[in-house]
């Protein structure tokens, strides 16, 4: 139940974009009830249930792929830190309001262009998800474009929070729509598009919200990565060990 | 999930001001489509800062189970309601003859 | 209308059992009862929130997180209708805010619990939401009408609630000896609360008389609570676990569950605000109401620059 034997480019892929939602996911839930009003604590909600939900999917797909008979608990709740391969932004803490929603928009940005591109993978399993992904993701981004737009012109307050966010998560953009050797077999197959082909699309639209918004790109370029390799902040161990205590506790249970 | 919360021995009951112009997110009334075909109906209200937040509010506070197809937000400010219901709709309960079930028309003469 | 006609009015819709709306005359009385009511149910649901909030990042696996998340919205969305009907008779969100978190508005006493075992939310679901749920579908009846309607929509989505908490305590019953341990200690902790739920007995209840007379409240404290017991304890020792009481005792004759008595101190207390975590239930609820002001302020800003420009543009 721990290291891979049979994973696949796709099955592999499948883990990655799981993980990217689990663990946003996972964060989201750490703040429903905190939200600064009732109407905010169910779009919180309704937001973290897509991402698990889209988790729960690709986690079973990634399962079937590898024919070792791993469930989407398996994934989620028996692999350590240096499995994990979601994006560093994802696992970046809930420090406001306006962080939580930053990166959100950041990742909404590059979901919609994902899953568009992906509705056209020749593996229909993998259309199919992207299908349901859309439509969730179109809705996030509007959301999360359209609260960017209210905070950065909002108050002198909101505005400095929100770019303060901006510049906090800005170095985690990048790696977003960034490629290795997986997206390259997999493109080469129609399976799966260059994440560097999103970097365009996500591009233009957190410019044209940024500039409805009042807010600008951060000044510091610096980039970090490593997400897709295990090598992550120092964030998603704690993250993890929150998430998996009662399997790891009590294994081999039902529940 | 609760109950009629009793006051404990001492305690007041709370004074109430009941004015609705306090500060804070205006108040929006919701109209759900539940389907193609439907009217909107009125399902509750919510508070949001502006209509578009209002109706994403709305889809997510009001349509989850897959309830709508397309909701409307009204701010309430905004609904202009009736009153004196004897005088605005008492008089139209003495007149059938508007109905037609008013009127016997034997069945033998057909589709009437 | 005038007072004498309106009132002869409002005891005819009640006498009917038909329902009274925001703009129907009301007896002042009536009015503040069916605010205070509605209010602190609406408080009840936001934090209820709470203890089942607090196991959502540990859920053990990912589908009962989604549902446990799935769940606390629901709470949420409950206290959105409940506030959207109390509103009707011109309180406002902000106001009732305000009630809530100076401690002038209660809300019900379950939720100063703690939910120190993943069993809780079994527990809760099953015990808790099955409480309410025997209150709740008799308030569908409940005479002022927003109420009434806001009851009508909860009971639909309540029943997955009660539903999934006894699918947990199902799982653990028919688990490891810790699993089943871990039931019986939530139950052991979880069911004298739940009878608390329904409140003192009538006798010792002041509005229970014209609660009842006004039709807010259609069925007495105690024959609420007994509808409850005598549905719940077979539920129990279906999962093979006991009752923390050893005066409960089936009587053949009444069909009836007796129990042992409830320890009123301990509700009394809660009620009062001394109960295990009344004050953090209401720090964390302050907390996020106040560290979400200059979200709310910012979103209020947008919104007059926008209707501001629309004016000039005109």
């Amino acid at each position: 139940m721990n290291t891979l034997t049979t994973s696949t480019p796709l099955s592999t892929y499948a883990v990655r974009l799981a993980d990217d939602n689990v663990v946003l996911g996972q964060r989201l839930g750490e703040y429903i009830s905190m939200a600064p009003e009732l109407e905010e604590d169910l779009a919180i909600g309704n937001t973290a249930l897509d991402h698990i939900g889209i988790a729960r999917f690709l986690f079973t797909y990634a399962g079937e792929l590898e024919g070792d008979g791993r469930s989407e608990d398996d994934f989620a709740m028996f692999r350590p830190e240096r499995a994990y391969t979601n994006a560093l932004l994802v696992e970046q803490p809930n420090t406001d309001f306006a962080h939580i929603l930053v990166r959100q928009f950041f990742f909404d940005a590059y979901q919609v262009p994902l899953w568009e591109r992906l509705m056209a993978s020749t593996d229909s399993r993998l259309a199919g998800i992207a299908a349901k992904g859309l439509k969730e993701a179109t809705y996030h981004l509007r959301r999360s474009s359209t609260w960017v737009v209210r905070l950065g012109d909002g108050t002198p307050e909101s505005h400095a929070r929100t770019q303060a966010a901006i510049d906090g998560l800005w170095r985690y953009t990048v790696e977003l729509c960034s490629t290795d050797n997986v997206e390259t077999t997999l493109a080469e197959h129609g399976i799966a598009p260059m994440a560097t082909d999103l970097a365009s699309d996500w591009a233009r639209t957190v410019d044209t919200v940024f500039e409805e918004a009042t807010l600008t790109r951060c000044a510091d370029d610096f980039q970090t990565s490593g997400g897709r390799i295990g090598m992550h902040t120092e964030y998603l161990g704690h993250l993890l060990a929150e998430m998996q205590w009662m399997q790891r506790s009590y294994p081999g249970l039902t529940w | 999930m609760s109950y009629d919360v009793p006051l404990a021995p001492g305690d007041e009951p709370a004074e109430i001001h009941a004015d609705l112009d306090r500060a804070g997110w205006p108040l929006w009334e919701v109209f759900v489509r539940a389907k193609r075909g439907l009217n909107h109906a009125h399902v509750g209200s919510l508070h949001a800062p502006d209509a578009e937040t209002a109706i994403q509010n709305a889809r997510d506070g009001y349509t989850r189970r897959a309830e709508g197809v397309s909701v409307w937000v009204v701010r309430s400010a905004e609904i202009h309601a009736s009153d004196d219901a004897d005088s605005m709709f008492g008089p139209f309960e003495d007149k059938p003859y508007r109905h037609p079930t008013f009127y016997e028309i034997p069945d033998e003469v057909g589709q009437l | 209308m005038g007072t004498e006609a309106g009132a002869a009015r409002f005891e005819e819709i009640i006498e009917a059992d038909e329902k009274i709306e925001p703009r129907d005359w009301m007896p002042d009385g009536y009015r503040s009862t069916v605010i205070r009511q509605m209010a602190q149910h609406a408080h009840s649901e936001v934090i209820g929130m709470q203890p089942e909030a607090n196991w959502i990042t540990r859920a053990p696996t990912l589908l009962r997180k989604a549902i446990l998340m799935a769940k606390v919205q629901d709470e949420a969305g409950h206290g959105l209708y409940l506030y959207s009907a109390t509103e009707t008779l011109g309180v406002s969100r902000d106001e009732l805010n305000e009630l809530l978190h100076t401690g002038k508005q209660k809300y019900s006493s379950i939720f100063n619990y703690p939910t120190l075992s993943w069993a809780d939310m079994g527990a809760i679901g099953w015990l808790v939401d099955g409480a309410a749920i025997v209150n709740q579908i008799v308030l569908q009846r409940t005479s002022y009408g927003p109420y009434s309607r806001a009851m009508v929509k909860i009971c639909k989505e309540e029943s997955f609630h009660a539903r999934q908490g006894y699918s947990i305590m199902m799982a653990l019953a028919n688990g490891s000896d810790e699993q089943k341990a871990m039931a019986q200690d939530a139950i052991d902790r979880w069911w004298w609360p739940a009878l608390m739920m329904f409140g003192p007995h009538d006798s010792e209840s002041p509005h229970t008389e014209q609660s009842m007379a006004w039709k807010v409240k259609r069925i007495t404290n105690d024959d609420l609570r007994q509808m409850f017991i005598d549905q719940t304890v077979p539920q129990a020792h279906y999962l093979g676990c006991t009752i923390p009481d050893d005066d409960l005792e089936y009587n053949e004759d009444t069909g009836h569950w007796a129990i042992g008595e409830i320890d009123w101190d301990e509700f009394w207390s809660t009620i009062k605000g001394d109960g295990r975590l009344n004050r953090e239930r209401i720090a964390h609820k302050t907390k996020a109401w106040e560290d979400g002001a200059w979200v709310r302020e910012a979103a209020t800003a947008y919104a007059a620059k926008r209707s501001v420009s629309l004016e000039a543009s005109a």
